[in-house]
Formats: structure tokens, C-alpha cells, sequence
């Protein structure tokens, strides 16, 4: 009955059909900010706040269905890129001895669901349990931050997560390496991930210090529109009764977002930020106060996405202000005598700052 | 389970008709649910019961295990289930006796294909209902545990047995709003309810049937504009809709849903759900005297494509959810709605974990540093699977003659218990909004109240406001973390009219009864002027408004409750001392005090709140 898997596995267990990406009504918000996070990794990652059934982890997972494939090293647990540096990897860089090509696999852009209740030592990595007590070696074995290494780590219900877990998470995406120290075993491996976390406010708000690290934050309630409605819970309703077929109807419309995914990735770098919108970014974070340079960082990067996603080779003010809700929502700083909710501050001052 | 006179077993469609003829009793109401619900336990996630534990929900209980397959019985998650329990772990035993990992699994995964009774379930913890929703939603366990990563299928109902009391909080609306189900016993006499059998047989055929039912295009519009209608937001409540009315078809052998399928439908997932009673489409009805106007913010119900001869199918719908809403909540809704809106905010983080104090919540990795406790059957399980391997290691550069202890610890090893928060404080701010004296100063004790609504953020304490004013007290806002809310209610408090000042108090006491129930610490601060002139009939008179102040306040001195009263009148009033006497409060007279003065007052007043020392750049306005 259970499928017990001690070595890390969890991807090749996909789940079954998942509710089509492409086949979810409105949320624009959201779902651009998650293909902006997949475009540009480099953002940091999406918060995503919502009443409860606004279609959250139905995002989370549709993206993960149609994301791209990836190259990695055949037999590196920690999803190495071939073409890439592979001195930081413990597996790896062991076997730099020859120069005949590696072995390579292709894979599914991993996104890793990070459970409720999940323990520390299968989040980090830790001993080997089964060749501990069959052989009795010491081996580590990879956790859900390795399995996550160049893709995404969802967590749902971040607000529910154990601060001890969280302050880990931060630490390590931040530096993009995950260090273990276990039973004088020590393992450095690199954790480059985009974080996806969602949670409803009304439970519990989260720490201002996790908040800031999410790259983007979005806000989803839902649909007030008659029509939207009726088209959710009619999709909803044919998608649950024959999932297989729905996801095939679906298929090329999802098929079109991942080469938009894919294109935008390829064009990320050619895109062209004028120094005119780079001011107003400037300008706009200063008019609204937020702390550190993180907000315009992500302004610029946010808005470049998104033009390599929209096929743009150059970033306009429409783009700009497009994300700019997103970036800068979560960074304003705290007055909490303010009447006026933070999106409303962020509108507000761009009207001010880049007319309207 | 069920003996002797038994009445013959119930046809359960004849009860889906019935129910749209509105023949059927409640407790007929109760058991058609608990059918449907055994039809498809997935489908409808569930089932929410409102009732205190008696003869007339074991009846209920029993016919839901009658109606369940033989071979799963419905099994109880007890209160306060562990991770370990809930979804599964390391079998440490046979893990040894093995030599190699082996899993217990949870009680969820336990329970693939059957239905869990949650028990006291506005008591669960906000994890463990977070991990039921997500177990509702994704039909598996999906868990990394110990040393073990696994997956296993977990499509069950869950029966949440609500046996909330007044002034309790609900069940956790993430879970209760993914059940279809919301049944209320409580008025049921144990007379009005029979025992009776369901039909197996019938059931049996249902649950084979129940995939292949099909809804049509215009059923799932009529759910939505229905639910848009009953100003029910969540989506899953019209989803829940249809899911009901495919068990309620396939109880009759069809694969297609009609229009009673979809009226007892309705009627059972959204009636109780409703929020506001729809306009009547053309004034006819003489019943609701003044329907409430829908929030703007949702368009009204177009009904499209009028055809007036036949009703349309939300006509019916509606009219049939109607019926199901309890008369009294007519008068109701408004402030029901707010609370329920209001009524959870900011409870994830009271069980943050501390050291050392308080209720053990939980056994976490960690350092052994002064203050913590070390679990040792914890410590001693997690360096068990690893014997071998250390042994091995150190042998190899032991010197001959040393011998190794029998059971090797190693720091990393060690598990520490984890406490439930020391008890978090809640300010409950009692404003006087009267039009007396307590009005020219009504904006100070805003911008006072403020000022410490910024400091609890700060410190991340719980608010909660009360007013009085009028003929009346109100909860403007029962206990929260949530700021912003605090902060919108205190900012459209209205002033004027009389001073309830015993009512008041007793809506005060109430909250504070109820915070100190739920193991928190209450500080009352009243800011009043003390001059009751109101009754707590609503009627005037001073002398007695006073007699009846004094005697509420008594009610707090009995508590033991924290309580600060700040006069805000323009002269100190030695009634309003008298009373702060009776409830054992603190008095602090500041006929010329601005805001900040009062909150500094307050603060050093009530031994928690000074607590934070660095304070917020709080201002007053």
C-alpha cells in the first residue's frame, strides 16, 4: 500500500492528470507572475495570497505540467546542468576525470511540493536510512532542496510552515547553496530554486523578513464576474469527469504557453532596458519608499520577463507598469495606521510617478 | 447498533422529493445528507455537524455507519493527532527487527476510500486542519518524514463534529468550506428523531452509478447565479452543488441530474451557507419586509434570457435554498456575516513554539541550550537506526582495551520538545462612543487606541473592540491579529447617544470569558467617562444605570480579569472611580490627556502590555 521510497523519487511519481495551466479562467495576475518566475529565476520567486479556492495550487501545479524539459547530468541527484559549473556539485565533480561528454538526461523542469509536516532531515538531505542499516555505510541522501535544484519549490500554506523551517528555506535560497552537516558527513550542494509560496492572509500573516525575500507577490480573490464564475466551475466539472480527455483538449493550449515560456527565456537577454525606464523605476520605488535596492532590482528584471515573454525586444512603461504592483506591494514599508491597502498605494503612486 | 423498533428503512429518493415538497422534517433533512454523502464520501468532501454530543447524534452517527460499506466503518481522528499519527512516519521496531526503513502509514492513508470523524473540530489546530484540506483536495498523503519520502492514495470524506458553544470559534473556514455538507442537530429533540436503517442495497447501486451521472451546461449556470445569489463567494460551494445532485441521481438509478436533484442540492449545500437573502425578482413576496441590499460590489442576479412562463431553474433553486434558510437569520445575516468573515483572523502563530513553557505541541531537532527540554524517547529513537553505522566508524580507530558505550549519541541526535506559546495576551479596548462628555474626546481615544493597536502588532498580541453607545454594546471586532481590521472598525465607530455602560462591561466580560477559555490572557481597557445613563434594557435612568455598572463590573473583580479605566470625562468623576473600584481596575483620571498620554498610561497600567519595550513609531492623528 504504500509506496515507501527512500531514495528521492518523488518526481517520477507524478501525480495523476493535472487541471491544465492554460485552461484557467482569469487570474492574469497570477499566472503572469509565475511564468515571469520561470522566465527569470533570478527574480526570486512569487508569494501568492488568496481567499481559499481561487485557483493557488491549481496554478502551481498546471505550471509544473508544462514546463519546459531540462538537460542534466545523467545520475546527479541535484539536477546538475551539464553545461554548467559543475565544481560546486558533490557528485559531480568527483568524477571529473576524463574529458569524454557526460552521460545526459532530459528531464521535466522539476516543482516540488514541500507537504505539510514535512520533516527537517528530508528537507536539507540527511543519512541515508537504508544503506545505514542494510550496509551500515554512511551515504547522503538527498532532500526536497536538491530535488528542487533549478526548479521550483512550492510550498502551500507558507503561513503554516515552522519558523525553523522557514528561516532554513530563506537561508538557503538566498545563497543558492544548501550546506549538511550530518553524522561528520559535510555536503555542500547547490539549491538554486524559484520559491512559490501561497497562504491566505486571513490565517495568520506571514513574517515580514519571508515576505521580503519573494520576489513577486500577488493577490487573488475570487472571481465576482457571473461569466467567469460559470465558466470555473463548468471547466472545473469537465475536468473531473474524464481528466485524461480534458487535459488532452487542453494540450495544445499549453503546448503554446511552454514555447512562449521557452522563447522568452531565449530572448531574456537581448531585451533592451532604456535608461529612461530604468529612471522611472528609480523613481517610483523612491516616491513609495521601499527599503533597499531589492524593489528596483526586481522591477527592471520583472518587466524585462515579461517583455521576452510578450515577444518585446524592448521594455516599455506598459510593461512597467504592468508589474509593477507585483514587485512592490510586499516592500512597502509597514504603517500600519495607513488606511489604504498596499496595492492601492502602489497604483496610487504610479499615477503620480508615470501618469497615467 | 440500532434495536428493537426501527422504522422500515427510508427509499432515499422518495426523501429527495420529499425535500423539494417540503414534506421533510429536519431530521429527515439530516439523514437524506448523510445518503447523499455515502453516495460519493470524495465527491462531497464532507460533512459539517453542529451538534453537542447526545443520544440524537449517535443516532445520526449510526446511521452514517449504516450507510457506509461493511468493510469501512468511519474511524475518529482523535483531538490533537500528531504528524506521526496523521501521516505516518518511521516504524522504528520494525524498522530494527528489518534492518532496513520501514513505514507506518498515517491515519489518513489508513483511511483511502472511507470517511474520518473529526472530533471537536473548532478545536483542531490550524496545521491539522491545513493538512486535512490539502488530503481533501489532492486525494493522497503526500509526505517526507523522517527519512522516508511517501505517497500514498488518501480519497476519503471527513464528518467534522462541530460542538462549538457560543462565543467558541468556528470550525477553520479552510476546512468547512471544502464540505458539502453543513447540518445543524442541535435543535432536534431526540423525540423528532427516530432511529431508522438506510438502504444499503440502494446506496450500493448509487455509489457504483454516481461517475457516470452527467450535469448539464444550464445546471451549472443555475448553481452559480444561485450561489452568487445566496452572496456565497467561495467557489466550491456551486461545485459542491452538482457534486450532491449527481448522488442524488444516481440514488434514483439516473445518469442525468433534473431539477429535484438539483433543488435538494441546493438546498442542502448552499441554504445554510447563505449570507443574504436574494431580492425577490418581481415584489410579490410579503415575507422579507426589507431584503438587504446586495454588496455592490457583486452584480445582481440578471436573470438571462427572461423567460417568464416556465420558472427558470435558479427561480426554483432559489426559491428552494430559501426555504432552507432558518427564519431567524433573516435579521441576523449582517452581523453574521461580519463575524464569520472576521472570526478566524490571525490564529495561525498562537501555537508559535517556545521553550520551555507551556503545552508540548511537538518534538523538533535542536541544540540543547539552557530552557529547553530534551525529549529523550525522541533522541533515543532518532540515533537508534544509526547503531550500526557508528559502530563501525568508531571501531575502526579505537584503542585496544577502550569498549564502546552501548548506545551511541550524538548531538545531532537530539530532540527537544516543542511548547505551545506562553499564553498570548488579548487587549480587549472598550470604547464609550456615547454622546456625553466622552464625546468630545471620542477622536483622542481613537488615536489612543491606535497607538496600542501598534504596539500589540508590534508584539503580536491580539485586539479586539468593543463599543457602547445608544441603547447597546457591540463586538466591533472580536479578537485579532489582523491590524488593518482593527484599525477600519475602530476608524467608522460612529459617536453619540446615550452611555450603556453596564452593557458594556457585560459584552466585555463576555469576551474576555471567552479569550481566557481559549487559554489566552485578557487586558480590558476601558476608556469611558463613567456616567452610565442607560440601562441594560435600553432604557434611561442614571441612578440605576449606575447600580447596574457596578454590579457587571463586580463580574470582571470575580474574574480576576486584567482592567485599566481611563476617564476621558472633562473633569474626573468619582463614579467612574467607583466602578473602576468594583471591577479592581486601575483608574487614571486625564481630563486633559491627548492620545498619546492615554495610550503611555495604558500601557504602563496593564503589566503585559508594557511587555514591548522598543514602541512603535506609532502617531497620533
Amino acid at each position: 500500500m504504500v509506496k515507501n521510497t527512500p531514495n528521492a523519487e518523488g518526481r517520477s511519481k507524478e501525480r495523476g492528470p493535472v487541471f491544465p495551466f492554460s485552461a484557467i479562467v482569469g487570474q492574469d495576475e497570477m499566472r503572469t507572475a509565475l511564468l515571469i518566475a520561470a522566465v527569470d529565476p533570478a527574480i526570486g520567486g512569487v508569494m501568492v495570497f488568496g481567499d481559499r479556492g481561487t485557483g493557488k495550487s491549481t496554478s502551481v501545479r498546471g505550471l509544473a505540467a508544462l514546463l519546459p524539459m531540462m538537460s542534466v547530468v545523467h545520475g546527479c541527484p541535484y539536477n546538475c546542468d551539464p553545461e554548467g559549473d559543475l565544481s560546486q556539485c558533490p557528485v559531480c565533480c568527483l568524477d571529473e576525470s576524463g574529458t569524454q561528454p557526460r552521460a545526459v538526461d532530459t528531464t521535466p523542469v522539476p516543482v516540488v511540493d514541500l507537504p505539510l509536516g514535512a520533516t527537517e532531515d528530508r528537507v536539507v538531505g540527511a543519512l541515508d536510512l537504508e544503506r545505514a542499516l542494510t550496509r551500515g555505510e554512511k551515504a547522503f541522501e538527498p532532500g526536497l532542496l536538491a530535488r528542487a535544484n533549478r526548479g521550483f519549490l512550492y510550498i502551500d500554506e507558507v503561513n503554516l510552515l515552522e519558523d525553523h523551517l522557514v528561516d532554513l528555506l530563506l537561508d538557503v535560497a538566498a545563497s543558492g547553496v544548501n550546506v549538511v552537516e550530518r553524522e561528520g558527513l559535510s555536503i555542500r550542494h547547490p539549491a538554486k530554486f524559484v520559491l512559490i509560496g501561497s497562504g491566505n492572509p486571513e490565517e495568520g500573516e506571514l513574517r515580514p523578513q519571508l515576505l521580503d525575500r519573494f520576489g513577486l507577490s500577488v493577490e487573488v480573490s475570487t472571481p465576482t464576474d457571473l461569466r467567469v464564475r460559470i465558466d470555473v466551475v463548468r471547466r472545473r466539472d469537465e475536468f473531473e469527469n474524464d481528466p485524461a480527455a480534458y487535459v488532452a483538449k487542453w494540450a495544445d493550449d499549453d503546448a503554446a504557453v511552454r514555447q512562449q515560456l521557452l522563447r522568452g527565456k531565449e530572448m531574456l537577454h537581448s531585451v533592451e532596458v532604456p535608461d529612461d525606464i530604468l529612471e522611472q523605476a528609480a523613481k517610483l520605488c523612491i516616491s513609495l519608499g521601499t527599503d533597499g535596492l531589492r524593489g528596483e532590482l526586481t522591477l527592471m528584471r520583472a518587466a524585462r520577463a515579461l517583455a521576452a515573454l510578450r515577444g518585446d525586444s524592448v521594455v516599455t512603461l506598459a510593461h512597467l507598469r504592468e508589474v509593477a504592483p507585483s514587485c512592490l506591494r510586499h516592500r512597502l514599508r509597514r504603517d500600519p495606521l495607513d488606511e489604504s491597502g498596499s496595492t492601492t498605494r502602489v497604483e496610487r503612486a504610479m499615477e503620480e510617478i508615470l501618469g497615467s | 447498533m440500532s434495536e428493537a423498533p426501527v422504522n422500515p428503512p427510508v427509499h432515499a429518493h422518495a426523501a429527495v422529493e420529499s425535500l423539494g415538497g417540503g414534506l421533510a422534517t429536519p431530521w429527515d433533512e439530516a439523514l437524506l445528507a448523510v445518503t447523499l454523502f455515502a453516495v460519493d464520501p470524495v465527491g462531497c468532501g464532507g460533512i459539517r455537524l453542529h451538534s453537542m454530543a447526545g443520544p440524537v447524534r449517535d443516532r445520526w452517527l449510526a446511521y452514517l455507519a449504516a450507510s457506509l460499506p461493511d468493510d469501512q466503518p468511519p474511524r475518529r481522528i482523535p483531538i490533537g493527532i500528531s504528524d506521526d499519527r496523521l501521516l505516518g512516519g518511521l516504524d522504528l521496531p520494525a524498522t530494527l527487527k528489518a534492518g532496513k526503513p520501514v513505514a507506518r502509514i498515517g491515519l489518513l492513508a489508513e483511511s483511502d476510500g472511507g470517511v474520518l470523524l473529526l472530533s471537536m473540530a473548532e478545536r483542531v489546530e490550524p496545521n491539522v486542519a491545513a493538512r486535512l484540506a490539502a488530503t481533501l483536495d489532492t486525494g493522497e498523503v503526500l509526505a517526507e518524514r523522517e527519512g522516508l519520502t511517501f505517497r500514498s492514495p488518501a480519497r476519503l470524506g471527513i464528518v467534522a463534529l462541530d460542538e462549538s458553544g457560543e462565543g467558541d470559534d468556528p470550525v477553520a473556514e479552510g476546512l468547512s468550506d471544502r464540505l458539502a455538507f453543513q447540518l445543524d442537530l442541535r435543535a432536534i429533540s431526540h423525540r423528532d428523531a427516530p432511529e431508522s436503517e438506510p438502504d444499503a442495497d440502494e446506496i450500493r447501486a448509487a455509489r457504483a452509478l454516481v461517475s457516470q451521472v452527467r450535469v448539464s451546461d444550464e445546471q451549472v449556470q443555475a448553481a452559480v447565479l444561485t450561489a452568487v445569489s445566496l452572496g456565497i463567494a467561495s467557489l466550491r460551494a456551486p461545485m459542491q452543488v452538482l457534486k450532491v445532485a449527481r448522488c442524488a441521481a444516481a440514488l434514483d438509478g439516473r445518469t442525468e441530474v433534473d431539477s429535484d436533484d438539483m433543488v435538494a442540492a441546493v438546498r442542502m449545500v448552499l441554504g445554510p451557507r447563505a449570507t443574504r437573502i436574494p431580492e425577490p425578482p418581481p415584489p410579490e413576496e410579503d415575507e422579507e419586509d426589507e431584503p438587504p441590499p446586495p454588496p455592490e460590489d457583486e452584480p445582481p442576479p440578471e436573470e438571462p434570457e427572461q423567460q417568464d412562463d416556465p420558472p427558470s431553474l435558479e427561480d426554483i433553486l432559489l426559491e428552494a435554498a430559501k426555504a432552507a434558510i432558518p427564519p431567524g437569520l433573516l435579521a441576523q445575516l449582517q452581523s453574521a456575516e461580519r463575524q464569520r468573515r472576521q472570526s478566524r483572523a490571525g490564529k495561525a502563530g498562537a501555537n508559535a513554539p517556545t521553550k520551555g513553557r507551556g503545552r508540548p505541541i511537538g518534538v523538533r531537532a535542536g541544540a540543547l541550550r539552557p530552557g529547553v527540554r530534551l525529549n529523550l524517547i525522541a533522541t533515543l529513537r532518532t540515533a537508534a537506526p544509526w547503531q550500526t553505522v557508528r559502530r563501525r566508524s568508531l571501531e575502526a580507530n579505537l584503542t585496544s582495551g577502550r569498549e564502546l558505550p552501548p548506545i551511541m549519541v550524538r548531538p545531532e541526535d537530539f530532540r527537544i520538545t516543542r511548547f505551545r506559546k506562553r499564553k498570548p495576551t488579548t487587549t480587549i479596548f472598550v470604547v464609550d462612543a456615547s454622546g456625553s462628555a466622552a464625546m468630545a474626546r471620542l477622536a483622542e481615544a481613537k488615536g489612543a487606541v491606535e497607538l496600542l493597536l501598534a504596539e500589540s502588532y508590534v508584539r503580536r498580541d491580539h485586539v479586539a473592540l468593543v463599543s457602547f453607545r445608544g441603547k447597546e454594546a457591540e463586538i466591533l471586532l472580536p479578537p485579532t491579529r489582523s491590524l488593518v481590521r482593527a484599525k477600519r472598525s475602530l476608524s467608522a465607530l460612529p459617536g453619540g447617544g446615550g452611555t450603556p455602560l453596564a452593557a458594556g462591561i457585560h459584552m466585555a466580560t463576555q469576551v474576555a470569558e471567552s479569550v481566557s477559555h481559549h487559554g489566552e490572557t485578557p487586558v480590558l481597557v476601558f476608556l469611558t467617562d463613567g456616567r452610565a445613563n442607560v440601562k441594560l434594557d435600553g432604557t434611561g435612568g442614571r441612578a440605576q444605570a449606575h447600580e447596574e455598572a457596578l454590579r457587571e463590573s463586580r463580574r470582571i473583580l470575580e474574574h480576576g480579569f486584567m482592567a485599566v479605566m481611563i476617564d476621558m470625562g472633562q473633569r474626573p468623576d468619582p463614579k467612574a472611580a467607583e466602578i473602576a473600584l468594583a471591577m479592581g481596575a486601575r483608574y487614571l483620571p486625564l481630563p486633559y490627556a491627548d492620545s498619546r498620554t492615554i495610550s503611555e498610561a495604558a500601557k504602563n497600567a496593564a503589566g503585559p502590555l508594557s511587555g514591548g519595550a522598543g514602541s512603535a513609531s506609532g502617531r497620533s492623528r
